[in-house]
């Protein structure tokens, strides 16, 4: 990861794209994400970590609704998650999301798997999907597995194309579930190319992921969640150098041996 | 540089014919014991069997069959006009015949999934209707023939291809709605597929025979057969969408999850990405209840009707036939096994054909 090509570009004057305001969720009586407050702009890099069960999975799944929440807005791209099924699948298909397990679609080729949302959803000709799809398949340099199916790809390549597949649908926002964590150790660097190039290229992205280095390169903010709360959030250097919280540097300490 | 790595060969366990006789017939005292019961049994069943069926056997029609220790295939060659099409008139025998080769070739051709195309579909809508008119009658200058004298195979076909493809989506709805958020609809499916497998098929037919015409208005009755077709369609149906359901359960969650992040609503998630994989899964369990709802239609003869079995059992009635019910009963049986054996091979050859690897 060379310095220019992550550049950061200020994002301060850019409009909101993202806004959560006093946002609860409960499973039962578990309180899984306790009044949580986030503002994204356009082209902003957010990095959430924290130690697994805090609730960072959760409150990026609550972004395009897969999670619903109780207490609270959400408002993505101008429109308010409720439970209007329109809204929501509108929300969805200008939010790409990436999947710990990769989830592609075990039955059809790797460019069907690409292919089926454009032409579903936004009623993209066929044939137009199809280039749409070479074209991101060769972005993600995986362009001469088009025919196989997912079950013949490596893991690192199953989940290059689960990025490919979001990235057809031309969305605004790209929501990453610990997108690398299913990996064996040598793909892991082959998917976070493909992320850090989207990032370069001014995408909006949300990512959880455990992947530090990902983080202080990459991120314009990094969000540390605990017990289903946002605890501190910094731009990455001064986050890593310089936690405040507590339970910040005990999770630093544990993960950066 | 050369690599120096020996290509090892897997061993040789084995040598032509004695080689593979020994290894897998006579391997151990146990297996040897064993190959000698299993071939004393087929030794003094099959060959036996082949005397009587084959070798002793008379075949012309009205033979004089009292002499003779073999089978008395003539009750099959006198009689086989009525066994196979009932009181079918025997004049306009070709037209049941055309019509059943047709039906026939169509399910050849649909064998193979890379003809499955809209043209299939229009031959499959022109191949019934033209079925159906052959059968019928009345128009074209066509002698009309009442659907009470369809019998025999006719009748059996008829009730088992339209059960079979009613009963398979009906069934995969009552699967999806059991499944449902909406109360009404699960509530409602729920209920159908518990009492409908609480009752055992003679029964429904029964009711649809007896029950159910007494809920209609004066004067209007609906026919036979097709209050017995309504009755297996919704018997079968409950039991494939219990095994759909199955499927459906097995189906990883990611799965909705990404088809939902892509913004596809309920209807394409289901139909482009759920339905495909989970009907995968059930193929086996679903064929097993194809197969046997095809078995049960010869149920109908309690209700009445002339299918396969209620005409060569008529054949037997016949004094000059009386004893021959082996050979009668063989025959059908080879039917039965016919269309339930392509059925099933027809089903691992799906299976094979969708396996993706994943």
């Amino acid at each position: 990861m060379s310095e220019d090509k992550t550049k950061k570009v200020d994002i301060s004057s850019k409009k909101t794209v993202i806004e959560i305001i006093n946002m609860h969720k409960w499973y039962g009586d578990f309180h899984v994400l306790n009044n949580i407050n986030l503002d994204v702009k356009k082209s902003e890099r957010i990095v959430v970590c924290g130690p697994s069960g805090s609730g960072k999975s959760t409150l990026i799944r609550c972004v395009n609704r897969l999670e619903e929440h109780q207490k609270g807005k959400i408002i993505v791209d101008g429109i308010e998650l409720t439970k209007d099924l329109k809204n929501i699948e509108k929300v969805r298909s200008e939010v790409g999301m990436v999947f710990q397990h990769f989830n592609l679609f075990p039955h059809l080729t790797i460019v069907e798997n690409l292919t089926i949302g454009p032409i579903w959803v936004r009623k993209t000709p066929k044939k137009e999907a199809e280039e749409i799809a070479m074209h991101y398949l060769e972005k993600v340099q995986i362009a001469e597995q088009a025919a196989k199916f997912p079950g013949q790809l490596s893991g690192g390549q199953q989940q290059r194309v689960a990025i490919a597949r979001s990235l057809c649908m031309k969305p605004n926002i790209m929501l990453f579930d610990e997108a690398t964590s299913a990996l064996d150790p040598e793909m892991v660097k082959e998917v976070l190319d493909v992320m850090i190039d989207l990032a370069t290229g001014g995408m909006t992205m949300i990512v959880v992921t455990h992947e530090m280095g990902f983080a202080k390169s990459v991120a314009h903010r990094v969000l540390f969640m605990d017990e289903g709360a946002i605890v501190e959030e910094n731009e990455p250097n001064e986050f890593f150098d310089n936690p405040q919280n507590d339970r910040t540097k005990l999770f630093l300490s544990q993960i950066l041996h | 540089m050369e690599t120096n790595i020996e290509i090892v060969k897997p061993p040789i366990t084995n040598v032509g014919v004695i080689g593979w006789i020994r290894e897998n017939l006579f391997s151990s005292p146990l297996n040897t014991v064993l190959t000698i019961i299993i071939a004393s049994i087929l030794w003094f069943s099959v060959i036996p069997f082949l005397q009587w069926a084959l070798i002793d056997s008379y075949w012309l029609p009205d033979s004089n069959c009292k002499e003779t220790n073999g089978a008395c295939w003539s009750i099959i060659t006198s009689n086989y006009k009525v066994i196979l099409f009932g009181f079918y008139p025997q004049n306009i025998l070709w037209r049941p015949i055309t019509a059943i080769i047709m039906l026939v070739s169509l399910l050849i051709i649909s064998r193979n999934r890379n003809w499955w195309n809209a043209y299939l579909g229009y031959s499959w809508l022109a191949g019934l209707i033209i079925m159906g008119v052959l059968l019928k009658g009345g128009i074209l200058g066509l002698e009309a023939v009442d659907i009470e004298k369809w019998g025999g195979i006719i009748l059996t076909l008829l009730l088992s291809v339209f059960g079979l493809t009613a009963a398979y989506p009906l069934g995969i709805l009552l699967a999806l709605g059991r499944q449902s958020e909406m109360p009404v609809i699960k509530t409602f499916c729920v209920f159908y597929i518990e009492l409908i497998r609480g009752v055992p098929l003679i029964s429904l037919l029964f009711m649809s025979s007896v029950v159910f015409p007494l809920f209609l208005p004066e004067g209007m009755s609906i026919n036979a057969i097709l209050r017995a077709q309504v009755a297996i369609i919704m018997f079968t149906a409950a039991y494939i969408a219990e095994v759909v359901r199955g499927g459906l359960q097995g189906m990883n969650k990611g799965q909705f999850e990404a088809a939902d992040s892509l913004g596809l609503n309920y209807t394409q998630t289901m139909r482009l990405i759920i339905l495909p994989q989970a009907l995968k899964i059930v193929i086996p369990p679903s064929v097993s209840i194809l197969i046997s709802a095809f078995k049960d239609t010869s149920l109908v003869v309690i209700i009445g009707l002339y299918d396969l079995l209620k005409t060569t059992q008529s054949t037997l009635s016949d004094p000059k036939w009386m004893g021959f019910s082996a050979e009668a009963y063989i025959f059908i049986a080879l039917i039965y096994f016919i269309c339930c054996f392509f059925m099933s091979n027809y089903s691992r050859k799906l299976e094979k054909e969708l396996d993706t690897g994943l």
